[in-house]
């Protein structure tokens, strides 16, 4: 298929691409744009792996036309960093074991970053139903949760998220 | 000050910003120039002879620039040096629906598949087989010529008296227990890179470097050389961050060879990334497996005599099949105290995707049958389910009759622990109805004591480096997959030296950088390279000290290396401070460290030094010794290795790690829904050297085994997998992943590194039968069929009730998923499924064709 000049704004920056009017926004992502951080982990749009916001929302890029997104916010995981350093979220999923093998915690971060940005105290259920777009095979979401958990009573106190328990 | 400084404490993974910022790189975010994209077509029929192939007008395609077929890699291998059975593609023959014919390189992903379908082939269909106790029976088309009614591998083994104890037995069990099939379906797919250099002397292709998502890079190396026939020395095997193994990447999958002939053929760069759909075919998963359990007891709940017979139904290629019976005979031994055991094991080929390795490798269906039987005896007799097992414990120091060697045991504890926490004692028996409580024990090995190819070389070494910067570059084999292997060796690195994490860094998994380690599989990583890394530590902690013994006019045995300083022993700890905060040598400037300097001559300026930053200990150590590097390796001691007889090399392992769990749940009746609200969960690791990833680990294990307890299954109809996509395997999702308490338990290996023992599968085993146990106690049904669907808990319910009996389980009606399942590929039953041959023994009562 004969390639199209579109404009994908990327993580706060604008890239002119060249690109056939059926890429996949994931492939887009990853081959032309070298960011490899959403992964592909399902052929169907089920793992959640390829998370992706636009315009703050969370998406699945493996199932998006990347023509389709000129002009609107794209954000992966290498754009929520803080300042060059770890966002909290990011902080805590690594001290509390929240990722294993890594390979969907890209996806997570940006499914609980919403989460957490709509909903600043949210509910165990409301965290569970958030996660579920996501699968893990790896920790069984338990110390995901821990951190999630770790994260929004620090944004209340105010503080750097601590370990708790048996874990100090 | 604690005993330990580094070890103990739970710290972030050494990789983890690197996984939660997306910077991490996986095989698949690699890519080189003027890589071409691999694609590979597989076999539409379970058992059929290649007739013919003919990829000429795939090769003409424009942007193919290489198509290749079985007979350009012919030679067999096999992750078992007795079971070289498999080809990197199918030569003459395919044996499971899925197996590999050809692989087209091209310049893109939409040409390579355009490719495939250029690709004639002509079959001849064969009669295939799918049922494991069919197979048993077969005595022509067999699936692989030389293995006469298609058992790869049947074993008798006979330990103690067993007929004797069931004499003395006042009470015999004996049932049926099937455990169905089930994957890892880690979330990485597979991936190969694979690029040959061009040699500079000879001009023409020379060495080879792989990128793999492997648990074991040596013996892909291994493997390549041996299909390739291009010595070990020209092969480069790389792993980078592996996207979860589970046991899925712990042998050669085949595209990890297809990629690297691809990349011979094309003349240039090949990665192959699996889809979902090639990764649930390439399996190598958990067999389906049939178990025969009877099991003879006293009337106090001592067992007499256990006989065991297992058949698996192991898919079409060996892979660790035999390993795999094996295990499932051997550790019925080293949990309980078993005078006399009588196994059978029977591995079966059949016309599906090779099962192989995955978490519990071999031990988890017998598991659950074995604790599913002793709670089932413990209810007959009126025993306490907890007390049946406390009656029966080891007494170690041991060697339990099947010749496993036992050292430490936190069994007992760990028992002690779920029972108190969840309420046993107070709560059983009175929870609502349709709620229960189950108990049930596991135990699993730290590495396996004999290697699979048999030399008598380590099992794993470790080298490590320090410079003049104070820098400690530590060289490891062993494969951080997720489970913290990385962090695990830098920790105790660091606690040997006395230094900071900070100044570890950690070079794994390189062949040509790394010394040979095994791999990550059997749960061998944190004792056997933890135990090298332990010893490479120490070998080059022994020059530091000499050369800061000189520095401080003191014995070797006096020097102390603490928290990055070095000290004589109950030097003042004011004085010490006084280094670490402030002087230059806290900031790392050391005199020397980049000019040589003389130790003899610094020490006559400066005098005899109370104390030494790290440093400076190394530039000393540097300056006296002329360089400062050390390696230490592990191979298990002789007396683990086990008993003498066939088979025997299975099974033994220097230490066992133990696990209790106690699962609460609930049980809809009208829909047969099982929930499960908590699983108390204690595991014996020796010692945690990372509480945080220990704690990953167990949970993950419970988690994984509650998974497969409930919903996971692969579901096969005529050697097609129904369900492969992650939705239709029905992984669990946040919403059906209940609470999990882990208690970590310490009995401190004698062995062990620090003590320590594994984490990573021994639990996964118990959360199967503590689950069944309290199905059982919640409305009264005895599973002996897993996974407990809703479908299988309502038919054995209303099979208690008398009720007229529903055909709606696979199990019972194999013949009508379509009625249950959303998905599955139900078109396949409306005759849109590839043709069958007559003689197909699952064609017998339909019509020719499938169609209906």
């Amino acid at each position: 298929m004969k390639k199209e000049l579109i404009e994908l704004r990327v993580n706060g920056r604008s890239h002119e691409l060249a690109v056939a009017p059926n890429s996949i926004l994931l492939d887009v992502l990853r081959q032309d744009l070298d960011l490899t951080g959403s992964k592909r982990g399902c052929d169907d749009s089920s793992c959640g792996a390829c998370t992706v916001q636009i315009d703050g929302v969370p998406m699945l890029s493996c199932t998006m036309l990347a023509a389709s997104y000129q002009g609107q916010e794209i954000t992966t995981v290498e754009g929520i960093s803080d300042r060059g350093g770890l966002a909290a979220l990011q902080k805590a999923y690594g001290d509390f074991g929240g990722s294993q093998c890594g390979f969907c915690t890209p996806g997570f971060m940006m499914t609980v970053r919403w989460r957490l940005v709509n909903n600043a105290d949210p509910s165990e259920a409301e965290i569970r139903e958030a996660l579920s777009s996501n699968l893990c095979r790896c920790t069984g979401y338990s110390q995901m949760y821990q951190a999630i958990r770790a994260v929004i009573e620090a944004e209340r106190k105010g503080s750097q998220p601590e370990l708790v328990g048996a874990k100090q | 000050m604690g005993e330990f400084s580094v070890i103990g404490k739970s710290i972030a993974m050494m990789d983890a910003a690197g996984k939660t910022t997306g910077a991490g790189k996986y095989t698949d975010d690699f890519s080189l120039p003027g890589m071409l994209v691999g694609k590979i077509l597989h076999s539409p029929y379970p058992h059929a002879l290649i007739k013919r192939i003919d990829t000429s007008r795939a090769r003409v395609r424009e942007g193919v620039v290489a198509v290749v077929t079985g007979e350009d890699a012919p030679n067999q291998y096999g992750i078992l040096p007795v079971g070289h059975d498999e080809t990197a593609l199918a030569v003459g023959k395919v044996r499971y629906v899925g197996d590999n014919v050809a692989c087209v390189a091209a310049v893109s992903e939409e040409i390579a598949e355009q490719a495939l379908e250029l690709i004639e082939v002509e079959y001849e269909p064969l009669p295939a087989y799918f049922d494991p106790e069919l197979s048993m029976k077969a005595e022509r088309d067999l699936i692989h010529e030389n293995r006469p009614n298609n058992i790869e591998k049947d074993y008798h083994h006979v330990f103690g008296d067993p007929e004797q104890g069931f004499a003395e037995a006042d009470y015999v069990a004996e049932a049926r227990y099937i455990a169905n099939e089930v994957t890892h379906a880690a979330m990485e797919p597979h991936c190969t890179l694979a690029s040959f250099e061009i040699n500079p002397h000879t001009g023409q292709q020379g060495r080879l470097t792989v990128w793999s998502s492997t648990q074991v890079p040596y013996y892909l190396q291994h493997k390549l050389s041996l299909v390739l026939e291009l010595p070990m020395s020209q092969i480069r095997v790389i792993k980078p961050l592996v996207g979860g193994g589970f046991g899925g990447k712990s042998e050669i999958i085949p595209l990890e060879i297809i990629a690297a002939v691809a990349a011979r053929a094309a003349k240039a760069p090949v990665k192959i990334t699996y889809t979902r759909e090639e990764v649930f075919w390439a399996h190598r998963g958990r067999p389906r497996t049939i178990i025969d359990l009877k099991t003879g007891l006293k009337k106090d709940g001592r067992v007499t005599s256990v006989a065991c017979k297992v058949i698996q139904d192991g898919g079409a290629y060996c892979s660790y099949g035999v390993v795999t019976i094996l295990y499932s005979g051997a550790l019925l031994g080293a949990l309980y105290d078993i005078p006399n055991i009588r196994y059978d094991g029977f591995r079966v080929l059949t016309n599906k995707p090779a099962c192989g390795a995955m978490r519990g490798h071999g031990t988890v269906n017998v598991r659950f049958a074995f604790e599913s039987q002793m709670d089932e005896i413990a209810a007959t007799l009126g025993l306490d389910p907890a007390e049946i097992r406390r009656v029966n414990l080891l007494k170690p120091p041991t060697v339990t009759v099947n010749g496993l060697r036992v050292l430490s045991y936190g069994l007992p504890e760990c028992i002690d622990q779920v029972i108190t926490r969840s309420g046993w004692n107070e709560r059983r028996g009175q929870l609502p109805k349709g709620r229960g409580l189950g108990v049930a024990c596991s135990h699993y090995v730290s590495g396996a004591a004999n290697s699979i190819i048999r030399s008598d070389m380590p099992h794993s070494t470790v080298n490590i480096k320090i410079d003049r910067d104070g820098g400690v570059v530590v060289y490891t084999g062993a494969s951080e997959i997720g489970q913290g292997s990385d962090t695990m060796t830098a920790q105790v690195v660091a606690e040997v030296l006395g230094c900071s994490l900070l100044r570890v860094k950690i070079i794994a998994a390189d062949t040509d950088l790394t010394p040979i380690d095994l791999g990550s599989y059997s749960s061998r990583v944190t004792f056997m390279a933890g135990n090298a890394a332990l010893r490479a530590a120490e070998d080059v902690k022994k020059n530091i000290v000499s050369a800061a013994a000189g520095r401080m006019n003191c014995a070797p045995e006096d020097v102390v290396m603490r928290d990055d300083r070095v000290f004589k022993r109950n030097a003042a700890a004011s004085g010490i401070d006084s280094v670490s905060s402030g002087s230059e040598a806290a900031r790392g400037h050391v005199d020397g460290q980049i000019l040589r300097g003389s130790v003899l001559q610094t020490r006559k300026e400066e005098g005899a030094k109370e104390h030494l930053s790290f440093e400076e200990a190394v530039v000393s150590a540097i300056d006296v010794h002329g360089g400062l590097t050390g390696t230490g390796s592990y191979a298990p001691p002789v007396e683990a290795r086990g008993g003498k007889h066939k088979g025997g090399g299975v099974g033994p392992s220097p230490a066992y790690s133990y696990s209790a769990q106690v699962a609460e749940v609930s049980v809809d009746e009208e829909s047969g829904e099982v929930t499960v609200h908590k699983i108390w969960a204690a595991h014996d690791c020796g010692r945690a050297l990372n509480p945080v990833a220990v704690e990953g680990q167990v949970i993950g294990s419970v988690w994984m085994g509650l998974g497969q307890a409930l919903q996971e299954e692969m579901v096969w109809k005529d050697g097609l997998l129904m369900n492969p996509g992650m939705l239709e395997y029905r992984s669990p999702s946040s919403v059906e992943s209940p609470e999990i308490e882990c208690v970590i338990v310490e009995s401190i290996d004698p062995e062990g590194p620090f003590g320590a023992k594994e984490a990573g599968e021994g639990s996964l085993a118990a959360t199967i039968p503590a689950i069944s146990n309290a199905i059982y106690d919640a409305v009264g049904v005895r599973l002996r069929e897993a996974p407990f669907t809703p479908e299988r808990v309502l038919a054995a319910m209303r099979a208690k009730r008398g009720m007229k009996k529903i055909d709606m389980t696979e199990g019972v009606d194999p013949t009508q998923p379509a009625k249950l399942r959303e998905h599955g590929g139900s078109l396949w039953f409306r005759g849109k499924g590839p043709e069958r041959h007559p003689l197909d023994p699952a064609r017998q009562g339909t019509s020719a064709g499938g169609a209906e």
